[in-house]
């Protein structure tokens, strides 16, 4: 399985690099603009994966960062500090910021209770959106002007930017895991195996866990600042929590165990609710179907 | 605030109690018993209310829609424990979330399919279609008031069932201590069939009488789905007392906290800043509730499990 999964990935980046040759041959400039949301996408389902298969935290509130890390920049930017070199970090700080607190009181709880806690937190956030009327309300607003890397305008360009979003996913990639194959990373699987256990070695299992859950937000500040950058526009949509559902269900069809597996079932998903929409605008009946399908055969290998 | 503003608001805040308390109350049993998550109750909630006005317009009677959708609810909920819900109990909670995310993309897509994306809305019946005059020359829609007795004769109802039956008594024992109940003998895979189907006409029966007064639209289930979560939470996993206590909680914090709020905000911060921060503040109230009912209780108000 993970052989497979591996392959997948592999093929899918390589797919995925090949899109601006592909976007120049047909003319399509769209073909690009979905590999570089795909890929967005993908980082933000890895930056998950590490808070659900690494730490064991089934994480429903994940879109909250990715919004955060897009009003942070929307924020900066409407103020006339558009420099990347600074919406970046603080994009990636507010997330965690807002990760730190709300994750804490999450983890007294655990299971589904987390489930519904961080829901729950990523629904206050998605309200906190709505209401900044100064920054278009429910409707939200475009990003403008468009931010600039150290004072060029390397981030507008369809190409470079696509290139840098596939430096950070494989980056986040390899980092997972580096942190999976750790010390740490071993602490946080032994926390996930048993946490008794764990506590009995005399680790602070709650303190291990709230710090993927921060760094998980923090890498998922760093997805929305790109989509926020991708899209050129802000709202808030994209704290929605079916955003939040689509992520987890993306690491839970890459199974969950590997980053690359995340990534896999990001571009999967994306590139299936796009095809599909072309061909009918009840496509969405069909990815429902088959997460339900998906789920039950798991479920008949697992009692055969 | 006047008077008779407060009065207003604490019965909305109390209606919107008894709404959630008949969705949560499904959702924290399946959860209580049978550690299954259902994120495609709310769902049920939004095919009672498309169901209601779709049978209401057909049969020109409101009370026959909501009877109507509320059956169909029923009929629907024992049809998905055969097909669906009974392959995940023990299983993964994050393969009971594919399963469910799944349902919740063919249930709204579906509704889509059949009745288009546009909101749909649902006239009241002539008998509740007037207003009482209130305290302070203020003025109440009947339906309303109706709706919340409707609400609170549903809960105690539950809470006799609960209460006072051979059911509700292993219900409670379920809850408590699944395991248990089952080595004493008890047929808890049938148990779990029950709930699910009751719970499943209870969000639709609250989204049936809810038509009236909200917008009948495909995505209605998601935010009361989460609200209800919320109640589970502060409640007590599994625990139908906890989950009545906090639904109402949640229902007035949230109508009467924005009136609180705005009131303080306007005393304490300048205008402009009071305008920015009041709406975002509001909407707060009840995350922030919960939160401080964990930092404190992190089981909930009434936890129903039994330590294991």
């Amino acid at each position: 399985m993970t052989g497979v999964v591996r392959g997948a990935a592999i093929v899918l980046f390589v797919m995925l690099a090949a899109a601006p040759v592909a976007a120049q041959l047909y003319g399509n400039a769209y073909l690009l603009a979905l590999a570089t949301r795909a890929a967005i996408l993908a980082l933000a389902a890895v930056s998950l994966q590490g808070v659900v298969g690494l730490a064991g935290l089934p994480s429903l509130g994940h879109a909250a960062f990715l919004g955060i890390g897009a009003y942070v920049l929307l924020i900066l930017a409407t103020a006339g500090y558009g420099e990347a070199a600074l919406s970046l970090p603080a994009a990636m700080l507010a997330a965690a910021a807002f990760a730190w607190p709300t994750g804490w009181l999450a983890l007294r709880t655990r299971g589904v209770t987390f489930l519904m806690i961080t829901l729950a937190f990523g629904q206050m956030a998605y309200f906190v959106a709505e209401s900044l009327a100064a920054y278009g309300g429910d409707d939200g607003m475009p990003l403008d002007p468009a931010p600039h890397l150290f004072g060029t305008d390397l981030l507008g360009r369809a190409t470079v930017f696509h290139a840098l979003v596939l430096v950070l996913l494989a980056l986040a990639v390899l980092t997972a895991h580096g942190v999976g194959g750790s010390r740490y990373g071993r602490v946080l699987l032994a926390a996930r195996a048993s946490s008794e256990r764990a506590a009995a070695f005399g680790f602070n299992v709650a303190r291990v866990r709230l710090l993927a859950y921060v760094i998980g937000g923090a890498i998922g500040g760093l997805a929305g600042w790109l989509l926020a950058i991708a899209n050129g526009f802000v709202s808030p949509a994209l704290l929605d929590w079916r955003v939040a559902g689509e992520l987890l269900v993306m690491v839970i069809l890459g199974g969950v165990a590997l980053p690359e597996g995340a990534a896999v079932g990001a571009v999967l998903l994306v590139v299936a609710e796009e095809a599909l929409s072309v061909a009918t605008e009840h496509g969405r009946i069909a990815i429902g179907a088959a997460l339900l399908g998906v789920a039950l055969l798991r479920r008949a290998r697992q009692a055969a | 605030m006047p008077l008779g503003l407060l009065l207003v608001q604490a019965l909305n805040g109390l209606e919107l109690g008894v709404l959630l308390f008949l969705i949560a109350a499904g959702l924290t049993l399946v959860f209580g018993v049978m550690d299954v998550v259902n994120l495609a109750h709310g769902v049920q909630y939004m095919l009672g209310a498309y169901l209601a006005v779709a049978a209401a317009t057909w049969t020109g009677s409101f009370w026959l829609g909501v009877a109507v959708a509320a059956l169909a609810c029923l009929v629907l909920g024992a049809l998905l424990e055969r097909l669906v819900f009974r392959f995940l109990v023990g299983a993964d909670h994050l393969e009971q979330v594919l399963a469910t995310f799944g349902l919740i993309l063919l249930g709204e897509e579906g509704v889509k399919l059949v009745w288009g994306p546009a909101p749909l809305s649902l006239a009241m019946p002539a008998a509740l279609a007037g207003t009482i005059p209130l305290y302070g020359g203020l003025h109440y829609p009947v339906y309303r008031l109706g709706l919340l007795g409707a609400g609170l004769a549903v809960a105690a109802l539950l809470a006799l069932v609960i209460g006072r039956t051979r059911t509700g008594m292993r219900l409670r024992a379920g809850a408590t201590n699944a395991a248990m109940l089952e080595a004493l003998g008890v047929n808890v895979e049938r148990l779990f069939a029950l709930v699910l189907a009751a719970g499943a006409m209870l969000a639709g029966f609250a989204g049936a009488v809810a038509a009236p007064v909200v917008a009948v639209d495909p995505g209605m289930g998601g935010p009361v789905l989460i609200l209800a979560f919320v109640v589970i939470v502060l409640g007590g996993t599994g625990s139908i007392g906890g989950s009545f206590l906090a639904a109402l909680l949640v229902g007035l914090t949230d109508t009467l906290g924005r009136g609180v709020l705005d009131a303080v905000l306007d005393a304490v911060l300048p205008p402009s800043a009071a305008h920015m921060a009041g709406p975002a503040l509001a909407s707060m109230l009840i995350y922030l509730l919960m939160a401080g009912v964990l930092a404190f209780r992190p089981g909930g108000l009434m936890p129903a499990r039994s330590r294991t």
